[in-house]
């Protein structure tokens, strides 16, 4: 009874303060492990790790291996986990904060985050984002012209009826939104 | 009623029809919606996915700006994304004390302040519960009778906000069957179209996503789709060449936005709906109303 008490110490002492405090979050001491969240991911077929499955590898200290994971970035905020979640656990929102930390620490998956990138940097430049123009910065940033070359047929059918979106328009207060993002960051936001 | 009116970036160009179309729609019904000066990107999925309080910060600009332009009128989108994300800010804010210290301080760098008096809407939901049935169906002239609709609203209209049950949503069903339309009972309506996983890695599990969609819709006798989302509309619609070259299939299934099929019932004219935009035309199947 005392080696095993030793034993569980000694492997808890081994965590990361980062593993350590995510054991303390809502999402990890609430979650019941029924599975619904899993049961309902219409993507976690394709998933590392299913939704339910996350919540245990935390339980069990595997924070690094849940980061490095492509499950946060398979999530397409559908939120059925969330709405079904009979511990009402925000679980949407908790693969949110998995994202940020995996990027936070360099964890994510390659290429998981680079249209995200795009988009960010797009926004934050003209204050509105313009879908084509983030395609084609998008396979640039994963040199794949070939990706590139493949958007031509759809591009085209696209241009004939006016709907190609080359360049976002960009809004007139885009110096004081910028004063705002750089405020933000300055306060500490990753 | 006015209304501050946020249009959503794609609506600028590549689904610009909605934009055109729920402007027309509102019109007629007497809505008027002014649009939020000088508005910015809602930042979406991918902004909240690398940052939260910038994402926040993003959507209370366009809160502040609404609530400076039009006091007291609630926000209507025509995004499902744009509405969760600017939903959730306005809930977050109401919520947390020290996100909304935080926010406050980055909105008054701008000179802006936000007093948190908005309700952000749905155009979709205004129509349905402000609006009502009485009041639309007065105004059809072409009932759309005949016409297998399928109404896929997606997920984020109703999830996480609750404006409509959020397994089975009504919303659009009841619209569609108001203007006359022949509705197809689709279970699929709130399911998901795989969102921003189609611009990324993992465009293949989104295309199977959107070919289930297609073929549900097809097998159930649907002969085109109804949509209250831009980026749903997307998926669904752009996609389907790649969907038919992935999964063998022949999938040609026109989409629509219900405030195009809503207008079309009213008698509005092809250029205010911005008819013929479609990858799929959708033509001959609404000549019949088209007089």
């Amino acid at each position: 009874m005392s080696t095993r008490t030793k034993e569980v110490t000694s492997r808890e002492a081994g965590l990361s303060p980062e593993a350590e405090a995510i054991l303390h979050r809502p999402e990890v001491l609430e979650c019941i492990q029924c599975g619904t969240c899993s049961a309902s991911c219409p993507t976690a077929y394709a998933m590392d790790y299913t939704p339910r499955q996350i919540i245990a590898a935390l339980r069990a200290g595997q924070l690094e291996k849940v980061l490095r994971s492509n499950t946060p970035w398979l999530c397409a905020s559908c939120y059925y986990c969330t709405v079904r979640c009979p511990a009402g656990i925000q679980f949407t929102d908790f693969m949110y904060d998995l994202k940020r930390m995996a990027l936070q620490r360099n964890l994510n998956p390659r290429g998981s985050a680079e249209f995200y990138k795009a988009t960010v940097s797009t926004v934050d430049r003209h204050g509105r984002s313009a879908e084509m123009e983030l395609m084609i910065r998008y396979y640039l940033s994963r040199f794949n012209p070939l990706g590139l070359l493949k958007l031509l047929p759809f591009g085209l059918k696209m241009l004939v009826r006016g709907r190609l979106p080359l360049l976002p328009h960009t809004i007139k207060g885009r110096a004081d939104l910028g004063k705002m993002l750089d405020h933000i960051a300055q306060e500490g936001e990753a | 009623m006015a209304y501050s009116y946020y249009p959503g970036c794609t609506q600028e160009v590549s689904t610009k029809a909605y934009d055109h179309s729920s402007r027309a729609v509102a019109k007629a019904l007497g809505l008027e919606l002014v649009e939020i000066d000088d508005w910015n990107c809602c930042g979406s999925s991918p902004s909240y996915s690398l940052r939260d309080v910038a994402t926040y910060a993003l959507n209370a600009r366009n809160l502040a700006l609404a609530e400076r332009g039009v006091p007291g009128g609630d926000v209507v989108t025509i995004c499902n994304g744009c509405f969760g994300m600017m939903d959730k800010t306005n809930r977050r804010l109401a919520e947390d004390a020290d996100l909304r210290r935080e926010i406050d301080e980055a909105l008054a760098v701008a000179d802006l302040q936000y007093r948190g008096t908005l309700t952000v809407r749905h155009l979709l939901d205004i129509l349905v519960k402000d609006v009502g049935r009485e009041a639309i169906e007065q105004k059809v002239t072409h009932p759309l009778e005949g016409l297998k609709v399928a109404g896929y609203l997606g997920c984020a209209f109703s999830r996480p906000s609750g404006i409509d049950d959020m397994e089975f949503p009504t919303a659009l069903d009841d619209l569609l069957a108001w203007i006359g339309a022949d509705v197809v009972d689709y279970p699929l309506r709130a399911a998901c179209c795989g969102g921003v996983l189609m611009m990324g890695e993992q465009q293949d599990v989104a295309l199977k996503l959107v070919h289930t969609l297609l073929a549900e819709a097809v097998r159930r006798g649907a002969t085109c789709l109804a949509t209250a989302c831009p980026l749903c509309h997307l998926n669904v619609e752009a996609y389907q060449g790649q969907v038919n070259s992935r999964f063998g299939t022949d999938l040609s299934l026109p989409v629509l936005f219900f405030s195009q099929l809503l207008g079309v019932s009213m008698g509005l004219g092809t250029e205010e709906l911005g008819l013929g935009e479609e990858l799929v035309s959708a033509k001959a199947l609404l000549a019949p109303f088209m007089t």
